[in-house]
């Protein structure tokens, strides 16, 4: 049930933001509804992104960072860097922001039943990796042991802090996190993401990994999985390049023969691993 | 369909010019101006670069008069025909704000008909390559798909080759054999100055019946044939396509990609002349009011910086690494993508450059064992 036809895809559809929250200093979470009744909201995966449009500005790639499941409105979340992003951080309740997709490949969740899983996510890059969780949640029994690592700048960057300890609170996953700095009143870890991989003693056999933030830091992360004895099928990564189209026609996105918006932006690591070792592909 | 062919004389191009503007088409092609062919609409022969040809290499072009009075004397300019079906500025859409919400209109793709005259082959090969593209599986351009369905296509065949043409090796000319409506191959020479003329499609067949040519005989096709095979094999560029793909991506770090950094000035002239290269950014244009927004597509560039920007840095920030991508993608990535090559071998991006970079010899170098 897409919305659009397929010569239409490059035109948004409205929706109206119904409600915004922030979440850290420099980014805000969306809940959009379709604007009008005939719009019917194709939900996604986890792990999809949607095109956003702020009128007059522009459009850029966000996850879906809600729940893929259930009747709520579609969450994303959204860190203010430039000047879609701040805009779209601006905008008021009850305001129509454009919307086109979902596009790209989701998580592989569906075939990860019965396995224990690593999620590793750094910065924002957590935001593409919540729906995994909630779907996780919704459906604990299929999966086995789930341990959420995740990095982030400084303590005041940690993203959903209050659901990060409800999580752990609730003891449905192991929940560890860094900082790469941090005052005094920080008692927790301070670090890069991959130590905490050595810090959460795992099975390796059967469990499979799910990695997202800086190229840079899924690199290091894939490298410290596979030195932890993983293997490159059971890890997967959710790249993230400049995109303009969201549907392979703008060239802008490609990484040697990917176009990350069509044939990502997840991908197992053993399709993407030589890639990313290359220096300025 | 059977592969018929005719014989015409020398009135060849004015009849079919007005034959095909009689149909409604509007007729593009090539034509003589500031001192380079380029595309345009032409109305009669006239219009036509008839006596002229160019002087072609690494860096350097320049028209000059032959000897005889060919109309397609000529081989490619720096103008390709992607730029009538995917523009280098085109609006997608306009939107307009309206009651709290906005509408989209979408781009009224103009109903004109396109003929274009003096394809050549290469140039065919290449918009069946971009077809692949802007027809794929996700995403129909609209705009594209409209123009192409209903442009006329009278091929050229390819009598002499400038020095910096290598279709021959790449496969793409310098004959065509199908993809056409209409392939002409002008035959001079001798007091002669004549047309084969081969019908490739219905609407070619429905357009020449109200010429009345002659049938030419099957010897005329032969050696039509033999003359394009001959020219195939005497052109000295050559690009070894076997295994290319593959040596190219193991050589991403083979030290002659920052050789040829130190040449190259990222114009991204070299993509902005090819007949294949697809990239395009999106602008919205806003006006004073606020309440109209319209979405532009321009060609972009893998070279430009700001092609692979994302917060915090740009993925190619040298010229190598942007090098690296354009030709990797041309010669790799694409057949991946598309099932083919990204390049036809038009030689247009060794012309055009400035630092007279031939991607001939930076391929034959960057498969070659990697010396220091
Ligand atoms: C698949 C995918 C999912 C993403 N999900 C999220 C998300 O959930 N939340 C979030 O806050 N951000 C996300 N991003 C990043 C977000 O798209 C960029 O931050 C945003 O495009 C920046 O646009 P701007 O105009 O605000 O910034 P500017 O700096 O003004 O950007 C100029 C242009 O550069 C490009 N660009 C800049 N930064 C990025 C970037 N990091 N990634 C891709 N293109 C970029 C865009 O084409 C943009 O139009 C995602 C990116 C991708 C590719
Ligand atoms: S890469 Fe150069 S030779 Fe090949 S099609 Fe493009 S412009 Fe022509
Ligand atoms: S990435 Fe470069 S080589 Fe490839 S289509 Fe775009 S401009 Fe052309
Ligand atoms: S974002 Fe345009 S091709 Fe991927």
């Amino acid at each position: 049930m897409t919305l659009t036809t397929k010569a239409e895809t490059l035109r948004p559809v409205p929706y109206v933001l119904r409600d915004k929250w922030q979440e850290t200093a420099d980014t805000w979470s969306m809940a959009l509804e379709p604007a009008e009744a005939w719009l019917q909201a194709d939900r996604g995966e986890p792990g999809q992104f949607n095109m956003l449009w702020a009128f007059g500005v522009g459009e850029s790639a966000i996850s879906i960072s809600g729940p893929t499941h259930g009747t709520g409105p579609l969450v994303h979340t959204i860190r203010a860097c430039g000047n879609v992003t701040r805009k779209l951080c601006a905008m008021k309740a009850g305001e129509v922001v454009g919307l086109r997709g979902p596009y790209g490949k989701p998580w592989p969740i569906e075939s990860l039943k019965g396995r224990d899983l690593i999620i590793m996510a750094g910065g924002i890059g957590l935001a593409p990796l919540r729906p995994v969780v909630y779907h996780i949640l919704a459906n604990r029994e299929d999966f086995g042991r789930v341990s959420l690592l995740y990095g982030a700048r400084r303590p005041e960057d940690i993203l959903f802090a209050n659901e990060l300890s409800g999580w752990r609170g609730r003891m449905e996953l192991d929940v560890l996190i860094t900082v790469d700095a941090a005052d005094s009143s920080w008692f927790g870890n301070v670090g890069t993401v991959t130590r905490l991989v050595r810090r959460n003693p795992f099975e390796v056999d059967g469990a499979a990994a799910l990695v997202c933030g800086p190229e840079i830091m899924m690199q290091y992360s894939a490298q410290t999985l596979l030195d932890a004895g993983m293997n490159q099928d059971s890890i997967w990564v959710s790249m993230e390049r400049n995109m303009k189209c969201g549907v392979g026609l703008c060239g802008h996105c490609q990484v040697g023969p990917e176009f990350v918006c069509k044939t990502g932006p997840v991908y197992p690591l053993e399709r993407i691993a030589n890639l990313l070792a290359t220096r300025e592909m | 369909m059977s592969h018929d062919v005719f014989k015409a004389d020398s009135k060849l191009p004015d009849r079919l010019l007005v034959a095909l503007r009689e149909q409604g088409y509007t007729t593009i092609g090539p034509t003589a101006r500031d001192g380079a062919i380029v595309l345009d609409e032409i109305h009669a022969s006239a219009d036509l670069p008839v006596g002229l040809r160019e002087d072609q290499e690494a860096g350097h072009y320049r028209l000059q008069a032959r000897r005889d009075e060919a109309v397609f004397g000529h081989t490619v300019g720096p103008q390709s025909w992607k730029r009538y079906l995917f523009p280098p500025n085109h609006r997608l859409w306009a939107a307009k704000r309206s009651g709290g919400s906005f509408e989209i209109k979408p781009q009224h793709e103009a109903d004109h008909r396109l003929a274009f005259i003096g394809v050549r082959p290469c140039e065919l090969a290449a918009l069946e390559i971009q077809d692949r593209v802007f027809f794929g599986e996700e995403h129909v351009d609209p705009h594209y798909a409209a123009l192409r369905t209903r442009a006329f296509i009278v091929t050229v065949n390819c009598a002499e080759a400038a020095p910096t043409c290598f279709c021959g090796s790449m496969g793409t000319g310098p004959r065509a054999e199908d993809g056409y409506d209409l392939a002409l191959t002008e035959i001079l020479g001798r007091g002669r100055h004549e047309f084969l003329v081969e019908v490739g499609s219905e609407r070619g067949a429905t357009l020449l019946e109200a010429l009345e040519l002659k049938p030419a005989g099957k010897d005329a096709l032969e050696a039509a044939r033999k003359k394009a095979a001959e020219l195939a094999g005497s052109m000295t560029r050559r690009v070894e396509t076997d295994g290319l793909a593959e040596a190219l991506m193991a050589n991403l770090e083979h030290p002659h990609w920052a050789k040829t950094a130190e040449r190259c000035l990222a114009c991204a002239n070299c993509t902005m002349v090819c007949p294949t290269c697809f990239c395009s950014t999106v602008e919205d244009v806003a006006d004073l009011s606020g309440d109209h927004d319209e979405r532009w597509r321009r060609w972009d560039s893998c070279f430009n910086s700001q092609h692979s920007y994302v917060h915090g840095g740009n993925m190619r920030p040298t010229i190598r690494s942007r090098y690296r991508q354009w030709l990797t993608h041309k010669f790799a990535g694409w057949i991946d993508q598309f099932g083919t090559s990204g390049c036809v071998g038009c030689g247009r991006c060794i012309t055009w450059c400035p630092a007279a970079i031939d991607l001939t010899e930076e391929l034959a170098a960057l498969r070659g064992a990697v010396t220091t």
